[in-house]
């Protein structure tokens, strides 16, 4: 039997396991979404405080870092923008240039991002580390739902961190935006910059952002949770699982951005 | 058990264990002992309901096991599972590791489930270590937390996986005497005498202590009996797991 060239075979390995691997994340996250419905009572008074745990982790403590960064984002969008607008005499046009970028794009998706590098790695090395340590049979001895009890919190919290954090992103690279433009003597008032800004937003784009902020902290925190804790690793396997992780969470976040995009222009 | 075959939680593929077949009775105080690597850990994670067993049949208080369901989730709690390393939960202290069932399944804040949890830390002489994270422990106070953390559900059935292995003799004589006080009946936990299967790889200690006695070698699970015909057993690793002392090699026996 003739073996099969090697490029057919290489690519067909990569789509298998990539089919396997997100047969693996759907059902997990299926799972985790039917534990936040089924067991949304039980328990309250200990996993609660977890959820309120997992907000100043992922959300609170984030917040000196965002308002950082928002304020260096302004600077970029705008550094950039004037002297190009200016050139084509389309300066009364920042505004709107700041509400595509930063509300539409940018904001939610460094956002996103900033909480996957300093939250979600940490995430899948703590759940990693747990079930190489067998403390989810110690869960499971103990009749307690490992989903319900490490996961779950888990993905409400980042959640709602990653929402909050996006529209104090947002509000950072707005106000800095139009504080460099005036450092920058770019002749626009105030009213008109935010007059700009509230023309070129629609009711539809607040709404995007809400549910596709939502749903990248949604696909942070499964898919660090589903490479933590539901296939059996060794302590050494750890590591890999992290880079694996942060790859998988970078490529489901621009995928969920793309549908977004499709979902904005057929509206 | 009716012909159950165990595999190991570590790989599925691997049987640790076949053709069991073995009833433990309310009030029964079971030794299994092995060797190390002989599969009793396995044996008895299969045997606490994390892992189904690879063949044959499995009740628990007349449920098929394992149980995973929240329906028959009160039967599962009947049983209780300390494992060997203690496996507590690293960024919980002591006390919240113990407290972590009732406050879980009893819905519980901390302060509420505080007088089961002090009584239980006092009973297992780990106050000093309340407010301490288990990496700072050593391997017997690991082992005392999770058998608190296992009690705290008032199981009717304890299972113990090799409780003195590592032990010096003071800690081993506290843990042979808290067991037994556990099968007659302790005031801690409180819900009268417990039904007992621990695991050992050293029998000796187990004299006049443990009523029925069984061994796990080489994938074969052997009803032994009591305590006299443990000692009248011919059988090579009965004696090995009876040794007073270690043969030099030119002591050892030749195989003719």
């Amino acid at each position: 039997m003739r073996t099969p060239p090697f490029r057919a075979d290489f690519f067909g390995r990569k789509l298998f396991r990539f089919l396997l691997t997100l047969k693996g994340l759907g059902s997990f996250a299926l799972i985790t979404l039917g534990v936040m419905i089924t067991r949304f009572n039980q328990a309250g008074r200990l996993v609660r405080p977890l959820l309120l745990r997992e907000i100043m982790r992922s959300g609170v403590r984030l917040l000196p870092m965002f308002l950082f960064v928002s304020f260096a984002l302004g600077l970029l969008i705008i550094g950039q923008s004037v002297s190009w607008l200016t050139r084509v005499g389309a300066i009364n046009y920042l505004g709107s240039i700041m509400a595509i970028v930063v509300v539409r794009e940018l904001g939610p998706l460094l956002a996103a991002l900033l909480v996957l590098a300093r939250v979600g790695t940490a995430n899948v090395i703590e759940l990693g580390t747990s079930r190489a340590l067998g403390e989810v049979e110690a869960l499971e001895a103990l009749g307690i739902d490992p989903v319900h009890y490490l996961v779950v919190p888990r993905v409400v919290g980042m959640a709602i961190s990653v929402f909050s954090l996006t529209v104090y992103l947002i509000l950072g690279a707005l106000i800095s935006g139009y504080l460099w433009a005036f450092i920058q003597d770019v002749p626009l008032r105030p009213s008109d910059y935010f007059r700009q800004l509230a023309n070129s937003l629609q009711s539809l784009d607040f709404v995007l952002l809400t549910f596709k902020t939502l749903g990248f902290g949604f696909i942070i925190s499964v898919v660090t949770s589903y490479h933590g804790l539901a296939q059996p690793l060794r302590l050494e396997e750890v590591s890999s699982a992290t880079v694996r992780a942060v790859a998988q969470s970078i490529i489901a976040c621009l995928l969920l951005d793309a549908l977004f995009i499709i979902a904005y222009l057929a509206t | 058990m009716d012909r159950v075959a165990t595999g190991s939680i570590r790989d599925a593929d691997l049987t640790v264990a076949e053709g069991v077949n073995w009833s433990v009775a309310a009030g029964d105080y079971w030794v299994v002992a092995g060797l190390q690597g002989s599969g009793k850990s396995d044996f008895l994670l299969m045997t606490g309901g994390l892992m189904g067993p690879q063949d044959g049949r499995y009740t628990l208080f007349g449920e098929p096991m394992p149980i995973f369901d929240d329906a028959r989730l009160q039967t599962r709690l009947r049983l209780g599972l300390a494992f060997e390393g203690g496996q507590l939960l690293a960024h919980l202290t002591v006390r919240e590791n113990v407290a972590l069932p009732i406050r879980y399944h009893h819905n519980l804040s901390a302060a509420q489930a505080h007088d089961a949890v002090s009584e239980a830390l006092e009973e297992m002489e780990l106050g000093p270590w309340a407010d301490t994270t288990p990496g700072s422990l050593s391997r017997n106070w690991l082992k005392r937390v999770g058998v608190a953390r296992a009690l705290m559900l008032k199981p009717q059935l304890l299972l113990v996986d090799d409780p003195i292995a590592g032990m010096d003799l003071r800690h081993a004589q506290w843990w042979l005497g808290f067991l037994d006080e556990l099968a007659r009946g302790r005031k801690w936990p409180g819900n009268g005498p417990l039904t007992l299967v621990v695991t050992t790889s050293d029998l000796r200690p187990w004299k006049g202590r443990a009523r029925q006695f069984a061994m796990l070698h080489d994938k074969t699970f052997r009803i032994l009996g009591g305590w006299p015909e443990v000692e009248a057993a011919k059988s090579d690793v009965i004696h090995q797991l009876l040794m007073n002392e270690i043969p030099r090699p030119d002591e050892r026996p030749t195989k003719n």
